[in-house]
């Protein structure tokens, strides 16, 4: 296995359990570093732009945003499915991954969980206020029993979308929450501040690190993990529903669901990318997070990427063959219409600039990764603009069609959501463990979890 | 536990015994049974518990409930004659336009007029109104008319202002009336005329002007060549096998339309679905007209050419040489085809001329038809049905000599506006103001009131007494439906002040003057005439006359003397007529035909004008007639003469009120008493950019087959060809559902839309369609149901025109319900695809996943200007309005289906065919809409879908519509 011998370690050598969890509880209990104040002070406004715009929306009605009929959905969906998108990666890497044994994943799963219930809370905002009446809809569209004997429509894709999202998140927050437990309890064996010890006391749910603790969540964790990974895949073919059920050109495709997904998986890791380059440079993590780890998740965007490519070469090729005019039409119009130019930049970003990741130099290059990484979250944002507003715009009969031009507001909804996703993802880098350390732990030393490092962890004597 | 270092401490009596229990628990972590809490039978399991206190907390949230605020409610002490709550009662009356009348019946809820109908046996109306009409109901409760009686701004009683008028009355009687002048518009009421003649019989030197800014002084002049006496001429289409129109728009402007439009629609029909000939209709136009949509052929031509073209084909026609067109003329080739054409139905042929036609183009007309012998089978000459017919212009311009002069010392304007509307080189509102006694009645405080001392809020029509006549010289008595909102008095009031009766009321005024007409037996006769809406035997009879004497020689061709100058065109707006509507929402809003530009006009250009100019659309222009310069913004229409300008009055008011004032441009400013329907104009490219509001950007049907059209000819060798461009998808996974009570559906003959819009707008009074405004239309935001969507076809230069009105089509298979996540929009057992407003949460899913693109959002509260009392007033209260983020959509006026079919079941008998009536159908001038029951296959729209031409729009996507349409047909000339 000369190859395996060629690529960077999971962890840099030299780690004792001890060390790493020395290591990765010290970023939470040191003092608040100056540039963590300036990062949140900005996600902090741009979630303000938030709620005012909410308010806004919420005085005024949706009729705030560009869109219009034809064109009944614009950014908010175009951002709702983005971030669900993004969310994929949370669960690939830490159910797919766990349940195929890869142990690469510990160092990145932690905070692609906590990133991908960020990005389903960002990604709710817009199922709730895309709506006309959100008021109703916040309760509407779930199956509640009432006098009237009113149901929801189970036949809508929006329901199964309700229910795919809901559960999705429920099962993302207790998978996170439960992974937890252990390193809740390191922190607070070692916070010295009282309210620290109370804090993590109570979220550690009572946590002692027993054989019996250990083997609860082993069995949970493993049971979760089952439960969550058919949600992999469930989650964005539902989503792709949403537009694979209607009967409009461009959007009626049975491919819909695998390249959706692909989609999802692809710019879950490209998030992922972009969250732990920085992350680990601010703090000094790069022994855990290692070239082995941005290597893999290059190779894995890579894939996924090549699978969009060929979904979108499925669309180009079906628009010709299906010998559909309205199809045709469609294609055309993607490509030459007046959203032609997004289009190209789509191509641009989601497939031509990827293609550097068959380079070893390009995927060894921590700022090249980076960029990519960022060029892919792009492409993918503007992936979801060109199947809902382009596919919209023009369909049937000539004369309904029309322009969508975003408003400030259209703007404000999606900065907004920018700085929900951050502000949360800084409470998060600053209170909670980024990385698990009771996982490090197991691949710093190879032993079992249970009997590591029990002088920490607050065990029965 | 042994094993233990320090104290041997215990920590309870068990531990110390060491009892095994103790040590189970201690080596189980978790007490037993922490993992199920153990539910026995009667017992409660913890799973069961947490699902219960879980419930109890979600339930306890949903039991709030909107507290309805108080109100009272007072009962009917008696109840009034015929009023049962809930159901509606309609009254028959008249609308008129530049003192026209159609016969109406308005539909009163509790005492509100609501909505507008056409009178069935009214001749001008036969049951269908045009869009004006349709809208006047939204007058009636307008805000911004004007509430009070003011002088010089403050505020006066109506005591105050008929003593003052009745001592001007009286100080002119010492002169004789010398200086005492009454300005109205045109006037066909006879009482109003009679007591104007009472008035003069007081004044003898008083004089009575007359101005209608889109009047008929044209038509006049040329009845007055052809005849040499005043006539007024109409046209029965139904005896007309081919039409030439030069420059008319006879199917929708006019006061005739209606029943033209009508006539010639079933005569195609009747071709079509029969084996009857079908007509040929040539419009022969300056600027394309609604009406020439409907044309087998459309010949666009310069304004100043109509004379010529006209002169040729007369020419042509007779043998005769006409003078100075001794040779055919070159510059018409199509004038061989169409005369010969004519000539092979002669006796069955009719020409009419335009209204904004010059005179001599009148003449001409009337020639054509004489050599044509179509006086008494398609034309019918007969006295004038104005009461005065006067050159209004002429009448205008002495009055406003006579101001200047100071030779008129009163002057009382009873209506009209010609402040903003006379020709802007008259100068009339400088020499208004040189009048000594200004009183102004009006229905707002306008241009014109702004300049007069006194304004007299005047009564709407529908709330006042009065009378008119129809273009038939049918009389109308017009009847009240509701006190006047504002107060306000009629001019038929006001002119009764004068002459010293200011407490008369306006129904003794009417009654004393037809009680003289018809002194026996009056009351029954009065009675009857209210009832039907209008006066039996009151159509002016034929006479015969004969047009003769020679081709008058052409009109002057204005010319600016400037190379490569343009012809200017006027026009009435298609929304606000003249400009009176311009504070009518509905009417700004609706779609123009052709342009389908809302709350705008601009100036037309053909493709090739523009080209010349350096002009784009939404570019401005700056036209300049005489020492008038006007900056208009630009949009392009197909099938404009080159070298041609058209510019629709109305628009640019300034004192029209909140919705009204600052729209378009006003193009009066550019129009010269030389000019009042073309002028040479000159035109250059100016700086800035105007944005345009349109409901319809594309107009290329991209080679989709939305609408199917076919010449006669084509028809008859191949009666399938509607059918021949896709493939309908007949599986299905499922058994249909069945409907075996009524299966309602709709047909739309293509081959008789004129695109008038009266359908638009009925159903928007209908069902309390809110309007939008400009920057909502432009953000495609627009809430019609029923919008008209018009392709064209062929050449860029003169393309040929289609009308598709498009609504719901219920499909049976609607993609829109399968989506909705709340079940919000979903299929009745009578196959209508329905609306629960209260449901929907508004996701647009459906609007998305609609094809036809017919559903409308509420994006913002459009419904904000209902909050005024007075506009509640106005709602249909058998349709809710809408709340914002609510979908919604044409439901084929359920409300109206509902209320026959309680009826039916009342009377324990099937709704009757014919008995529903949507109010896009019931409105439509040509006939084209017909609703009702499919699984009646007795019923006109059974047997209409039965037909070869019927198809459905967008089929094959298997929606299977309700509403589908039938081909439209033409009957082009070959030798053309």
């Amino acid at each position: 296995m000369s190859a395996e011998a060629d690529r960077p370690p999971v962890i840099a050598p030299g780690y004792s359990p001890a060390t790493v969890t020395d290591k990765i509880s010290a970023v939470v209990l040191r003092k608040t570093p100056k540039w963590w104040f300036v990062g949140f002070a900005i996600s902090f406004i741009a979630l303000q732009l938030l709620l005012i715009s909410m308010v806004k929306l919420l005085i005024l009605g949706v009729g705030i945003w560009g869109i219009n009929i034809p064109v009944g959905w614009g950014f908010a969906i175009v951002n709702f499915v983005w971030w669900i998108g993004i969310g994929h990666a949370g669960t690939l890497i830490s159910a797919i991954l766990l349940l195929l044994r890869q142990t690469w994943r510990t160092s990145i799963n932690r905070f692609a969980e906590a990133m991908t219930l960020f990005a389903v809370a960002a990604a709710a905002q817009f199922v709730l206020f895309h709506t006309g009446r959100q008021w109703l809809a916040v309760y509407w569209l779930f199956p509640y029993p009432n006098t009237m004997g009113v149901w929801p429509q189970f036949r809508s894709p929006l329901m199964w979308d309700v229910f795919a999202v809901s559960t999705y998140a429920t099962i993302s927050a207790i998978f996170w929450f439960v992974g937890l437990f252990p390193d809740l309890a390191t922190l607070r064996d070692r916070s010295k501040h009282w309210f620290g010890k109370v804090a993590y006391g109570m979220l550690a749910m009572g946590w002692r690190g027993s054989a019996r603790h250990w083997h609860n969540y082993e069995v949970a964790s493993l049971l979760l993990a089952g439960l969550a990974t058919p949600l992999v895949v469930s989650v964005h073919s539902v989503v792709s529903f949403d537009f694979a059920v209607g009967i409009l050109p461009g959007w009626h495709s049975t491919i819909f669901p695998p390249y959706f997904v692909a989609g999802a998986i692809y710019s879950g890791f490209a998030m992922v990318m972009t969250l732990s380059i920085p992350l680990r440079k601010v703090f000094g993590l790069e022994d855990f997070i290692t070239m082995r780890h941005l290597q893999n998740m290059a190779k894995i965007m890579l894939a996924t990427g090549l699978i969009v490519a060929y979904g979108y070469g499925i669309e180009l090729f079906m628009a010709w063959y299906s010998g559909n005019g309205f199809e045709t039409y469609m294609m055309k119009n993607r490509i030459f219409g007046p959203y032609g130019w997004i289009w190209f930049l789509l191509i641009l970003c989601n497939i031509l600039t990827p293609q550097l990741l068959w380079l070893r130099r390009v995927r060894s290059s921590v700022l090249g990764l980076f960029f990519i990484s960022i060029i892919v979250n792009v492409g993918m944002w503007l992936e979801r603009f060109v199947i809902i507003v382009t596919s919209l715009h023009r369909d049937f009969l000539p004369s309904s069609w029309d322009m969508f031009t975003p408003t400030r507001w259209d703007w404000a909804f999606f900065v907004g959501s920018l700085g929900l996703f951050f502000s949360l993802m800084f409470l998060f880098i600053r209170f909670l463990p980024v990385i698990s350390i009771f996982e490090m732990r197991t691949i710093a030393k190879g032993d079992d979890p249970a009997s590591a490092d029990t002088k920490d962890m607050g065990a029965v004597p | 536990m042994k094993t233990l270092d320090g104290p041997n401490f215990w920590r309870s009596l068990e531990e110390y015994a060491e009892t095994p229990e103790f040590s189970e628990m201690l080596g189980r972590e978790f007490p037993r049974h922490a993992s199920e809490w153990d539910g026995d039978e009667d017992g409660v399991s913890r799973r069961r518990f947490l699902e219960l206190s879980g419930a109890s907390l979600a339930l306890a949230g949903l039991t709030a409930c909107v507290k309805q605020p108080r109100e009272g409610l007072v009962p009917y002490v008696k109840q009034p004659e015929d009023v049962v709550p809930g159901r509606p009662l309609f009254f028959a009356t008249g609308f008129t336009l530049s003192g026209y009348a159609t016969g109406i019946l308005v539909e009163s809820n509790t005492g509100r007029p609501t909505k507008v109908e056409g009178n069935p046996e009214h001749p001008a109306s036969l049951g269908a109104t045009d869009v004006f009409a349709q809208a006047s109901i939204l007058s009636i409760y307008d805000p911004d008319r004007s509430q009070t009686i003011t002088k010089l701004g403050q505020i006066r009683t109506w005591p105050a202002f008929a003593e003052e008028l009745q001592a001007r009355v009286k100080t002119s009687r010492a002169l004789f009336g010398d200086g005492f002048r009454v300005l109205t518009p045109t006037v066909t009421s006879p009482t109003l005329a009679a007591k104007l003649r009472e008035l003069l019989g007081v004044l003898p030197k008083a004089r009575w002007h007359q101005w209608e800014p889109a009047g008929r002084d044209a038509a006049r002049a040329g009845a007055r060549l052809a005849f040499g006496q005043p006539a007024d001429v109409r046209y029965d289409f139904a005896n007309a096998d081919v039409v030439v129109s030069l420059d008319a728009d006879p199917f929708t402007f006019g006061p005739g339309s209606l029943a033209y439009a009508r006539a010639f629609a079933r005569r195609r029909r009747d071709a079509a679905t029969g084996g009857a000939a079908p007509p040929r209709y040539y419009a022969i136009e300056s600027t394309p007209s609604a009406s020439s949509t409907l044309a087998d052929h459309r010949i666009p031509l310069k304004p100043s050419e109509l004379h010529a073209a006209a002169a040729a084909l007369l020419s042509a026609v007779s043998g005769a040489a006409v003078s100075g067109n001794a040779a055919p003329d070159a510059r018409y080739p199509w004038v061989a085809a169409c005369a010969k054409d004519l000539k092979a139905h002669a006796g069955r042929a009719l020409v009419i001329p335009g209204e904004h036609a010059p005179a001599e183009v009148h003449a001409l007309a009337h020639l054509l038809n004489e050599a044509l012998s179509s006086f008494g089978v398609t034309v019918f000459a007969t006295d004038p049905v104005e009461s005065e017919p006067v050159d209004q212009l002429a009448s205008l311009s002495a009055l406003v000599a006579d101001m200047k002069a100071g030779k008129v010392d009163t002057l009382l304007v009873l209506g009209g506006n010609p402040a903003f509307d006379a020709p802007s080189d008259l100068g009339f509102v400088e020499a208004l103001q040189r009048v000594t006694f200004r009183a102004r009645v009006g229905l707002y405080d306008d241009e014109t009131s702004q300049y007069c001392q006194w304004h007299v809020n005047e009564t709407h029509e529908l709330e006042a007494w009065g009378d008119a006549r129809a273009f038939d010289g049918t009389v109308t008595i017009l009847q009240p439906l509701i006190e006047p909102l504002y107060g306000g008095k009629s001019a038929l009031e006001v002119l009764a002040a004068a002459i010293g009766q200011p407490a008369a009321k306006g129904l003794d005024l009417v009654r004393a003057h037809w009680q003289k007409q018809h002194p026996d037996g009056f009351d029954a006769f009065f009675r009857k005439s209210l009832h039907d809406g209008f006066v039996a035997g009151s159509a002016l009879p034929p006479k015969s006359l004969q047009a003769k004497g020679t081709v008058p020689a052409p009109p002057a061709v204005p010319r600016t003397g400037i190379p490569g100058d343009l012809e200017i065109v006027f026009r009435p707006d298609p929304g606000l007529f003249d400009g009176r509507f311009a504070n009518n929402g509905w009417l700004q809003e609706v779609p123009k035909p052709l342009t389908k530009l809302t709350w705008d006009n601009a100036a037309h250009l053909s493709a090739g004008t523009a080209k010349g100019l350096g002009v784009k659309n939404e570019d401005f222009v700056r036209l300049k007639v005489g020492g008038a310069t006007l900056d208009a913004p630009v949009w392009i229409l197909p099938s404009q003469p080159d070298g041609v300008v058209t510019l629709h009055l109305g628009h640019g008011r300034t004192r029209a009120g909140r919705v009204g004032n600052g729209t378009g441009v006003n193009a009066y400013r550019l129009r010269a008493a030389a000019g009042l329907w073309t002028a040479a104009a000159s035109a250059e490219k100016t700086a800035g950019r105007y944005e345009f509001a349109t409901s319809q950007q594309h107009f290329n049907m991209e080679g989709r087959h939305l609408v199917r059209t076919a010449t006669f000819e084509e028809y008859r060798r191949d009666p399938e060809f509607a059918h021949r461009v896709e493939e309908v998808p007949k599986i299905s996974m499922y058994p249909g559902f069945k409907y075996d009570q009524h299966a309602w559906g709709l047909s739309v003959n293509l081959s008789s839309c004129t695109g008038c819009n009266a359908c638009v707008v009925a159903c928007q009074a209908e069902n309390n369609i809110p309007t939008v405004g400009k920057d909502q239309v432009r953000r495609g935001r627009e809430m019609h149901w029923i919008r008209i969507d018009r392709y064209y076809e062929g050449s860029p230069e003169n393309p040929a025109a289609h009308n598709q009105p498009v609504m719901c089509m219920h499909c049976e298979q609607a993609p829109c319900e399968l989506v909705c996540p709340v079940g919000a929009t979903t299929h009745s057992e009578e196959g209508i695809n329905e609306m629960t407003y209260n449901r929907c949460i508004g996701t647009r899913y459906c609007s998305n996943n609609c094809p036809y693109k017919v559903r409308r959002f509420n994006f913002l509260d459009y419904n904000k200007d209902k909050h005024l009392p007075v506009l509640t007033l106005l709602a249909n209260p058998n349709v809710t309005v809408r709340q914002r983020g609510v979908m919604e959509k044409c439901n084929y006026c359920i409300q109206r289906v509902n209320r026959a079919r309680m009826d039916a079941e009342k009377e324990n008998r099937r709704v009757r065919d014919g008995e529903v009536l949507t109010a896009c159908q019931q409105v439509c001038p040509t006939e084209a809409l017909v609703f009702g029951d499919l699984n009646d296959k007795t019923s006109k729209v059974a047997k209409l879908k039965a037909e070869q031409l019927d198809y459905g729009m967008l089929v094959e996507l298997n929606t299977r519509p309700r509403t589908t349409y039938l081909a439209k047909l033409t009957n082009p000339n070959k030798d053309l």
